[in-house]
């Protein structure tokens, strides 16, 4: 594949230390924009601290991340969404209500921005239920509408199939797959690689916070699995 | 630690001595007599607190304003942070302590709330309220959560200054070390001043000490983050 | 960029939006003044003349004590879920907030503070000598300046393993010279006694230093990780 120009992120021997103890050891890559990157590994691997790194919610103890080509955090804010474990709404609030809130903090105008974002992922905006009464699943669908909410160009998803069913699942991937296809970046941090099999352009295992394996589709998981390494 | 600390220990070593030869042979105080001498303690002990705590206050902010440019220039001035709050809570309970000791037996009472004892235990309760917060913060974000909460608090010292100075002229009660302006015979003045460069040099060298303390455990935090990166299988 | 001014009025809108949907911190909040408000009358049993004279510490020590409660309320519901990071990771700018929570405060405790006023009147049988009109001004003066330190250093406690100890450790000490503005001015207004205005100019110095100081370095305590 030719390589893209401007590539959208770039790692420089980015590592991040909690104590004595080192999530991410000296990592670096370079992504192109427009792809949609697998991130697998075991758990405690360093997927999530990778993606709260890329967000911005913590700073690398060494190294740099370049997003856009530049190190300043503050304008690739916009530009970003993110979504967690946990589900990142007010239990108190309705759906509507919680994302005409985070409209209000990107600047977006309430409507229809926000009913679209919650029909995208089909759950019925009108819905007055609260969101602590969601279902598990609903919460991860507005959580994730929540993410996309802005538009943005990067998307870092951590996660976002969990506790979501089977038919679910394949109609949020064919959507990432959709958003890639009109140009978005997406990084996609899972423990069930098949649910990204027809999206996903290129995968990364991580395995005791390096980047272990890097490979085509989602090569990267049975890479891992068989002990086979770039 | 090398000859210059040796030099340095002798040196307060010697001030002090001199120091206190100096309190006991100064005139003796007319009304208060022999426990008046406690003052030669009492004052630059506060005077000395008050230097730590504005060096802190000079720490934090250039911890704030070169941790991310100079990530070695942010490490010592937190260093230097930490050991100049601890020393200046040692100087400041000297403070607090030495006042009553010498407020008793003179005036007959154990405590006055002017201005310049009241400041005193607020600096006191503040940086004490700082060292609890170091303590209990959260991982790395301790250097830099202490700082913000030093800044606050030595913006308060003024403040605090005032507020009392007003209520005492609408409430007036004793004043410790005799009030403001209050004369004082030049041999007194002598050896008060001899007394706050031996707690100056004294003060300095526990600094000294606690930062270099401070900067070994960074220095071992980081040589141990160095192996956590290189270790591990690939 | 997103606005100052409408993100601060988002985030304020959402924090009542909760609060009146939860109305679990307002509630308790009211109940505990009221507790508190009967046990100082039975500790304290004055006589009118006396009253005056101490109500002023009476009434501002229990609004600090009350403050207190509401002040770790607000940031906790920012934890759950942790919803803080949606804000930090958003282009909004920190301050924006930090005055969201610092007003969305100033309002709950206001309205705890004018519930515990009327009981405070009755079980100390007070009344005011001095120009009541200039009672608001303390109120207003004297709740912000709790409000403000009060907020930030909610917010800087998060952080700590002790949090909702951690609060009253560091907002107690760095209050001094506000609450004794408080009590003074309140105390000179009951009483008639004297001029309050020293101690109002000392209120006012003490919110337009602190609100400032709070503002710039809030950003830095958010983004601490």
């Amino acid at each position: 594949m030719p390589a893209d120009p401007a590539p959208v992120l770039e790692l420089d021997s980015v590592s991040k230390l909690f104590g004595r103890v080192a999530a991410l050891r000296e990592l670096t890559a370079s992504f192109a924009p427009g792809r949609l990157y697998g991130i697998f590994g075991e758990n405690g691997a360093g997927k999530s601290t990778l993606l709260r790194l890329i967000a911005g919610l913590a700073r690398p103890t060494r190294g740099r991340i370049l997003r856009w080509a530049s190190d300043d955090l503050h304008p690739a804010l916009a530009r970003m969404g993110y979504m967690a474990h946990a589900s990142l709404l007010y239990d108190e609030l309705t759906a509507l209500e919680n994302l005409r809130y985070f409209a209000g903090l990107y600047g977006l105008a309430a409507s229809p921005a926000c009913e679209d974002a919650i029909s995208s992922v089909g759950l019925d905006p009108a819905l007055s239920r609260r969101v602590g009464d969601y279902s598990q699943g609903m919460r991860q669908r507005l959580s994730l509408a929540r993410a996309l909410l802005h538009g943005p160009d990067l998307l870092l998803l951590d996660e976002p199939f969990s506790n979501v069913d089977a038919g679910s699942a394949a109609s949020m991937a064919a959507r990432l797959g959709r958003l890639r296809a009109s140009g978005k970046t997406i990084f996609v941090v899972t423990h069930q690689p098949a649910h990204l099999e027809a999206v996903a352009d290129e995968s990364l295992w991580i395995a005791a916070g390096e980047i272990a394996a890097r490979q085509p589709g989602i090569g990267a998981a049975l890479a891992a699995s068989t002990g086979v390494t770039q | 630690m090398n000859y210059k600390f040796l030099v340095l220990t002798l040196f307060t070593a010697v001030l002090l001595f001199y120091g206190y030869y100096r309190a006991m042979s100064a005139p003796e105080e007319l009304t208060m007599g022999e426990v008046q001498r406690i003052f030669y303690y009492h004052v630059p002990s506060a005077w000395t607190s008050f230097v730590c705590f504005f060096a802190n206050f000079l720490a934090s902010v250039v911890y704030l304003a070169r941790r991310k440019s100079s990530p070695a220039a942010g490490q010592a001035a937190d260093a230097v942070a930490v050991a100049t709050a601890e020393v200046g809570v040692v100087f400041c309970t000297i403070v607090l302590v030495t006042g009553p000791l010498w407020a008793r037996p003179v005036w007959g009472i154990w405590w006055t709330w002017d201005a310049r004892l009241t400041t005193t235990l607020i600096l006191w309760l503040i940086y004490v309220s700082y060292l609890f917060l170091r303590h209990y913060a959260a991982g790395g974000q301790a250097p830099t959560l202490a700082s913000v909460v030093a800044i606050i608090g030595f913006l308060d010292v003024p403040m605090v200054y005032m507020a009392i100075r007003w209520f005492r002229t609408q409430h007036p009660q004793p004043v410790m070390a005799g009030g403001e302006g209050s004369g004082l015979d030049p041999a007194m003045w002598n050896a008060l001043l001899w007394n706050w460069a031996a707690f100056l040099a004294f003060g300095f060298l526990l600094i000294w000490m606690r930062y270099n303390l401070a900067r070994f455990q960074q220095l071992l935090d980081e040589r141990h983050a160095l192996a956590a990166l290189k270790g591990g299988a690939r | 960029m997103t606005s100052l001014f409408a993100v601060t009025r988002a985030t304020l809108a959402k924090d009542v939006l909760l609060e009146w949907r939860s109305k679990d911190a307002i509630n308790a909040m009211l109940f505990f003044s009221v507790l508190v408000v009967v046990i100082f009358s039975f500790a304290f049993d004055p006589s009118a003349e006396e009253s005056r004279r101490i109500a002023g510490g009476l009434v501002w020590v229990a609004f600090l004590f009350a403050a207190n409660v509401a002040l770790n309320q607000t940031w906790m519901r920012e934890l759950r879920n942790q919803v803080l990071d949606a804000y930090r990771v958003s282009p909004a700018p920190a301050n924006a907030l930090f005055l969201g929570k610092a007003l969305g405060n100033f309002f709950f405790v206001t309205v705890v503070e004018l519930a515990m006023t009327p009981l405070f009147i009755v079980f100390f049988n007070l009344r005011i000598l001095g120009p009541a009109w200039q009672l608001v001004i303390v109120l207003v003066l004297g709740t912000w300046a709790l409000v403000v330190n009060g907020t930030f250093f909610a917010a800087v406690s998060l952080r700590t393993r002790v949090r909702e100890l951690m609060l009253p450790l560091l907002l107690f000490p760095v209050s001094i010279p506000a609450l004794l503005g408080m009590v003074e001015a309140t105390t000179a207004i009951l009483t008639g006694d004297a001029s309050p205005r020293f101690w109002l100019n000392l209120l006012l110095v003490y919110d337009v230093v602190f609100t400032t100081a709070c503002l710039l370095l809030f950003e830095t305590v958010l983004h601490a990780e």
